[in-house]
């Protein structure tokens, strides 16, 4: 089993906490000119994303988590799970719906995702920065506004919900950043 | 010598292309300096305010070596060490590099150097954060004659001239009353079991989880739950330390017992530390000896002592009073820096 000392501790480093793994968003260093040392970090719980704070005293060592990304395509959903594929090796993987997370929102077949595995099982899916949708319904905006200045609700067909400027229709091909699930463009194809 | 693989956050500079983070960017950028121009420019202006001070008040600039035989036995340090290729120091004689100057500044009070003061790189190893790096600047200086309430005065006269704050305020606190008043225990008597409990309270991540000492507990309260408070407006001197921490500074016989140490807080940094200086050879000698044990027992190296220091005690220091004032922090309070890169002209990780 591999462990990391206090001094190794950087953001991005999964260690294991209380069972869970864990990603360190930020390590500060704390330490009187004469005294003993801390490591006060703040971590990311790679099952739930909940951020926490905890205190280490330096120079403890801490379980590393095994945690790595993969890039995997995603191949269609039966219903329950979500099926994936890694377009080197051609072996498929299956994710739960809390693995996929909100990824489920943006999402659709033949689309390339950033899966995170744990101990080689699926934690999470992190879908592409952008996708391309198409509208499936949204209300007919007033003509001749080409502004984007209003804007109004428009379902995708993966079911997300996104702002959309008013000139925009139903059946159209939209841009979404998926970090922001904001509307980026209108787009001519997937 | 053990490498600090954290490189904490990226200061932002006014540098172009500092705010990128990507490799490829890092590999395109990673030969500029962590600095800004104007980084540069106060740190020079600050050199030559703290010469101009200490010339009108009749310090005598020294320099003393940063390559010892000898290292500093406190087990909160880490020295880092080297070697030279001469007759007498082979691979079993490491040289030390300093953590301070103090062990050769205070054999020169001993020969009779009068009041002195040196601006120096000392090396801390283990130590990397937004405030701390392994290699940073001190000032450190010693006053014969002087206790160090009169000392204190005259650190807050050199802040107030470094940072030309002519009527920036000063404030002082007792040690014990820091904690009483902010927690409400004493920290002279306080069992592990109430610095426990008040850890928990102030809502300290883990407090429950954590093995301490006495010491660490009261560390860990005055570092994450105290300091804060300190320095907000001005200065603030934390003084009167319990003995278990006076480090090299004499312990007062008071009822209880303090320790005759204070450290400089500005905007909850610590700064300074300084103390009215144990001169007592034997008292010194146990003191590096019961460090030795603490090194022992915690699993860490013990480095010889400095015999030499011990013999300049035993020869007779003057009575006096000294500090260190790191000069990175203090230029970091200048510049309104929230890292020490940006007060820097390469951190250690583009060096």
């Amino acid at each position: 089993m591999a462990y990391y000392g206090t001094n190794e501790f950087k953001g991005g480093l999964k260690i294991m906490l209380d069972g869970d793994p864990y990603n360190i968003v930020e390590n500060e260093f704390v330490k009187p000119g004469k005294g003993q040392a801390f490591n006060r970090v703040r971590v990311r719980n790679l099952k739930t994303g909940r951020v926490v704070e905890k205190t280490f005293k330096s120079g403890d060592t801490v379980e590393a988590a095994d945690v790595h990304d993969t890039d995997m395509q995603y191949l269609y959903n039966d219903g329950e799970e979500w099926h994936f594929m890694d377009p080197a090796s051609y072996e498929q993987m299956i994710a739960g719906a809390a693995a996929v997370g909100e990824a489920a929102k943006w999402i659709k077949e033949q689309d390339m995702c950033k899966m995170t595995l744990w101990n080689g099982a699926p934690l999470s899916i992190e879908p592409p920065n952008f996708v391309v949708l198409a509208i499936t319904e949204t209300d007919p905006g007033l003509k001749g506004d080409t502004s984007g200045g209003g804007g109004k609700p428009a379902t995708l067909e993966t079911g997300a919900v996104v702002r959309v400027p008013l000139f925009v229709q139903s059946g159209e091909l939209i841009k979404v950043d998926t970090r922001t699930g904001e509307y980026v463009s209108r787009a001519k194809e997937a | 010598m053990r490498s600090d693989s954290s490189p904490g956050r990226r200061p932002t500079s006014g540098i172009p292309g500092e705010s990128g983070s990507s490799r490829t960017q890092d590999r395109e950028t990673d030969w500029l300096p962590s600095a800004s121009r104007s980084a540069l420019q106060a740190r020079a202006d600050l050199h030559a305010r703290l010469r101009r001070f200490f010339l009108d008040a009749g310090v005598l600039e020294v320099e003393t070596p940063i390559l010892s035989r000898s290292a500093v036995t406190d087990p909160a340090l880490a020295s880092l060490s080297t070697g030279v290729s001469i007759a007498g120091f082979g691979s079993e004689r490491p040289l030390y590099l300093q953590t301070s100057p103090e062990f050769h500044m205070k054999r020169l009070l001993a020969a009779g150097s009068g009041p002195i003061y040196q601006i120096c790189k000392v090396f801390r190893d283990e130590e990397r954060g937004r405030r701390h790096h392994p290699e940073f600047s001190l000032l450190e200086w010693y006053r014969p004659g002087w206790d160090y309430r009169r000392l204190m005065e005259e650190v807050a006269a050199l802040v107030r001239a470094a940072l030309d704050r002519p009527r920036m305020p000063v404030e002082h606190i007792r040690y014990r009353d820091l904690f009483r008043e902010g927690l409400g225990l004493d920290p002279w008597r306080a069992d592990i079991g109430e610095l426990r409990a008040a850890a928990r309270v102030a809502g300290i991540a883990d407090a429950d989880g954590l093995d301490l000492d006495r010491d660490g507990w009261l560390d860990l309260l005055l570092s994450h739950s105290l300091e804060p408070r300190l320095g907000r407006d001005g200065m603030s001197f934390l003084q009167d330390y319990p003995p278990s921490q006076a480090a090299l500074a004499r312990v007062r016989p008071d009822e209880p017992p303090v320790a005759e140490r204070f450290e400089l807080y500005i905007q909850g940094i610590e700064l300074a530390n300084g103390f009215g200086e144990l001169i007592d050879a034997d008292e010194q000698r146990a003191r590096f000896l019961a460090d030795l044990a603490t090194r022992r027992a915690q699993g860490r190296p013990e480095p010889p002592l400095d015999a030499r220091f011990l013999a300049a005690l035993e020869a007779g220091m003057p009575e006096c009073a000294g500090v260190a004032l790191g000069l990175d922090r203090l230029l970091m309070i200048a510049t309104g820096a929230e890292h020490i890169d940006a007060v820097l002209s390469f951190p250690i990780e583009r060096a």
